[in-house]
């Protein structure tokens, strides 16, 4: 949960826009609809920045606060951007038991930035997630949708090394 | 008719080591050697052991084939499919005897268990509805609403003894009661599943989504209709993907065949069910802020009562449980109330899913009768601790839980039996430690997530388990005292107390049960100002042993901070000033000369 602003400057596009108000025209007469349009939102721009939660507020009548209120609740939702490369390193009790910790601090140290940061190419960003359930592996980590298992300190050059 | 069929894997667990690949790739070297007629290849739920994973089992041998590589195909293949040679060198050791291959049954990792809740998981294709039917899937919704009234539906949920699985242990059939008779007239009424599987190192629910998706369905409609309702919600974690697409699947196909929808068999009984993803906050498993979170707000719990039996979703009476427990419900109306209560304890019946993880052998998933003992489940079933080391605590019932010691390791595993002990059996996850974890550091782990995860909508729980983070972290750095320690159990029986939720009510049990069963360790901390696991590191110092070092400058050239002195072929020396305790040098010792103290 990332409750300070982003200071990269919002570049969403019209198509981006168009795409987001046709989401909200589909959900905005259910009931509960928030979380869906939030969530799918934050699939076409990566993230909820302030820009686009006021589209939301506008398009649907909820006040501008209650949806702030609910995006930064929720881990999920992000306001600000992810890097290219989203490296997770799970947590979870079976993953920590087993030395993910470690692989965490290891990941703060050779990026150079905190959990929850974004390198300043916008490159790598890090986070650290609870139980993506493949404690049969732990300890894991996920770079966007790879999954690595059963990993030690030193497996973290040669994962970085593919991405870079 | 096919010859042959190959189940692979499809879980979480098998998909993250690469079980997608292996089936590409079996079903392209299939083709190659024109089988494609012949043998099958499907993609299951998971099998259980995902220690072993990726793996595959081949009918109708029974050939269990554990961490598959792609290099491996064409070999089993050509050897197997085609000749009909098993390929020994891939088979689970374990079911390979000098008689022959043995049934992946009869092996220690699956004698003991008897799979209810998992019964579909490993053995059909999620994604296939008519494999679903074909295992007796829809007929107890058939029988249900052909043949029962929905009082007789509730009475024999209540005979058979359900509980909830999700972690609290309320009798399922009572809920359902409830929410049928407390408010008479409502227009509106809700069933809701909570597959917001939160606890760390808990992934039962998911394999059940995964490998079985309809159980949830036909149990929830079965549901519906004991309590008159025709609108359920399954709100699953958006961190499974692969659950949220069979259930996508699953919604998709028994509407289709007039399985949810309206007028279902017939019989005027409408049901319908959504989905909705939850967004990643631990507190949504608690049902009232489940609730809140699918009306769209933020996931805050409120005071109960009102029950949700009474004023649920959208103020509508509604009953929440948890996938597990709906998993047993088709097979109770089916094999009737007495089969299941002839399961399990006195007031535990039935079986429970466990999730093994952290330092045993077999990771993976086991279902195992109530009443069966932490022993049987740790070293029979689950092989074990990892590289000869001992068995320190099993945690059980994630951040609401605690930590069982070895003296209760033949404690008979049931809701009553955990609580007496300070623990609870929460969703199911069962995570072993062995002597190299420190319990004071476990607690601080459990401490930190609860911290992040509370909601701040109570001061006990959002100030208190803070508060408690604080005084373990002083303890875990050598700054702490006895009385910390006092004042820390304090605090934690003020959170329990006065906390508005589970998730403040629970949040110190880690504490407590700790500090119960290994005080002696929270005392090494304050007094003796050492960690015996060796896990605090600003209690630890690094040492060189002078007689094993043999000055090969290897640690020398790896020490970050510069901190180890010394000339090649002579005996280094660490200078405790500038050492940072990072272990690296450890690490990197032939020689085993470095030891922490």
């Amino acid at each position: 949960m990332g409750s300070t602003i982003s200071s990269i400057p919002f570049a969403g596009t019209p198509e981006q826009e168009k795409q987001l108000r046709d989401v909200i025209a589909k959900y905005k007469s259910e009931k509960g609809c928030l979380m869906p349009i939030l969530q799918q939102a934050q699939e076409i721009y990566g993230y909820l920045p302030i820009e686009v939660q006021k589209i939301i507020a506008a398009e649907t009548g909820y006040p501008l606060e209650k949806i702030y209120g609910v995006v930064t609740f929720y881990a999920q939702f992000s306001l600000n951007p992810k890097g290219k490369y989203k490296i997770s390193v799970c947590l979870g009790t079976a993953c920590y038991v087993k030395g993910s910790g470690d692989i965490y601090n290891k990941l703060i140290e050779k990026l150079g930035i905190e959990g929850g940061g974004c390198t300043p190419d916008g490159k790598f960003s890090l986070e650290a997630c609870r139980c993506i359930g493949a404690c049969g592996l732990a300890p894991v980590l996920t770079v966007n949708d790879d999954v690595y298992g059963r990993l030690t300190v030193d497996d973290i050059d040669d994962i970085l090394a593919k991405y870079n | 008719m096919y010859r042959s069929h190959v189940l692979v894997c499809g879980g979480t667990g098998c998909t993250s080591s690469g079980s997608a690949k292996i089936r590409e790739k079996l079903q392209e070297e299939i083709d190659k050697n024109g089988l494609h007629d012949e043998v099958q290849v499907v993609k299951t739920g998971c099998f259980g052991l995902c220690a072993l994973g990726p793996v595959m089992i081949v009918y109708p041998e029974g050939s269990f084939y554990s961490m598959v590589k792609e290099e491996d195909i064409p070999e089993i293949v050509e050897e197997h499919l085609l000749k009909g040679r098993i390929v020994t060198r891939l088979l689970y050791k374990e079911t390979v005897t000098d008689n022959g291959i043995k049934s992946l049954n009869e092996t220690n990792f699956y004698k003991k268990q008897h799979r209810v809740a998992l019964r579909n998981c490993g053995v059909i294709n999620p994604e296939n509805i008519d494999e679903y039917i074909g295992t007796d899937g829809y007929q107890a919704l058939g029988k249900v609403l052909t043949e029962m009234t929905p009082e007789q539906v509730i009475q024999t949920i209540l005979d058979s003894g359900l509980r909830g699985r999700g972690g609290g242990g309320f009798p399922t059939g009572m809920k359902w009661k409830l929410a049928r008779n407390i408010v008479p007239d409502a227009d509106q009424k809700y069933v809701c599943c909570n597959a917001d599987e939160g606890d760390p190192g808990a992934f039962m629910d998911r394999s059940v989504l995964e490998g079985d998706p309809h159980v949830v369905l036909e149990a929830m409609a079965i549901a519906g209709y004991a309590i008159g309702a025709n609108q359920g919600y399954i709100y699953v974690r958006a961190e499974y993907p692969i659950a949220i697409k069979r259930l996508e699947i699953a919604i998709k196909q028994a509407r289709e065949y007039g399985l949810l929808g309206k007028n279902i068999f017939d019989t005027g009984f409408d049901f319908d069910i959504e989905l909705r993803l939850g967004a990643g906050a631990f507190v949504c498993g608690e049902e009232t802020a489940l609730m809140t979170s699918i009306e769209g707000n933020r996931g805050e719990p409120r005071p109960r009562p009102p029950f949700p039996a009474e004023k649920g979703l959208y103020g509508k009476p509604t009953i929440l449980n948890n996938v597990e427990t709906y998993a047993n419900v088709p097979r109770i109306i089916l094999n009737g109330a007495e089969w299941f209560a002839s399961m399990g304890t006195e007031k535990s019946k039935g079986t429970k899913v466990f999730a093994l993880g952290g330092k045993i052998n077999n990771t993976g998933l086991v279902e195992v009768p109530m009443g069966t003992t932490l022993r049987e489940v740790v070293e029979e079933i689950g092989g074990g601790i990892p590289n000869g080391k001992k068995f320190k605590a099993a945690q059980t019932g994630g951040p609401s839980g605690g930590c069982i010691p070895s003296q209760h390791f033949d404690i008979p595993i049931d809701y009553d039996n955990l609580i007496a002990i300070g623990s609870m059996m929460g969703s199911g996850g069962l995570i072993v430690m062995d002597e190299d974890n420190c319990m004071v550091d476990i607690a601080k782990f459990f401490l930190e997530f609860t911290v992040d995860e509370s909601c701040g909508k109570c001061t006990p729980c959002r100030v208190g388990t803070k508060r408690l983070l604080e005084i373990l972290d002083k303890i875990t750095k050598g700054n702490g005292t006895l009385e910390d320690i006092d004042k820390m159990e304090e605090l934690c029986y003020y959170i329990k107390a006065n906390s508005l939720c589970g998730l403040g009510q629970t949040a110190p049990n880690p504490v407590l049960s700790t500090l119960k069963f290994f005080r002696d360790e929270y005392i090494a901390h304050v007094v003796d100002k050492k960690c015996p696991a060796g896990v605090c590191k600003h209690l630890l110092s690094f040492e060189i042993d002078p007689t094993k070092c043999k000055g090969c400058t290897a640690c020398a050239r790896v020490c970050p901070g510069g901190a180890i002195e010394g000339t090649v072929k002579n005996p280094h020396v660490i200078n405790k000033d500038k050492c940072l305790k990072c272990g690296a040098c450890i690490e990197k010792c032939k020689f085993g000369a470095i030891v922490k103290k």
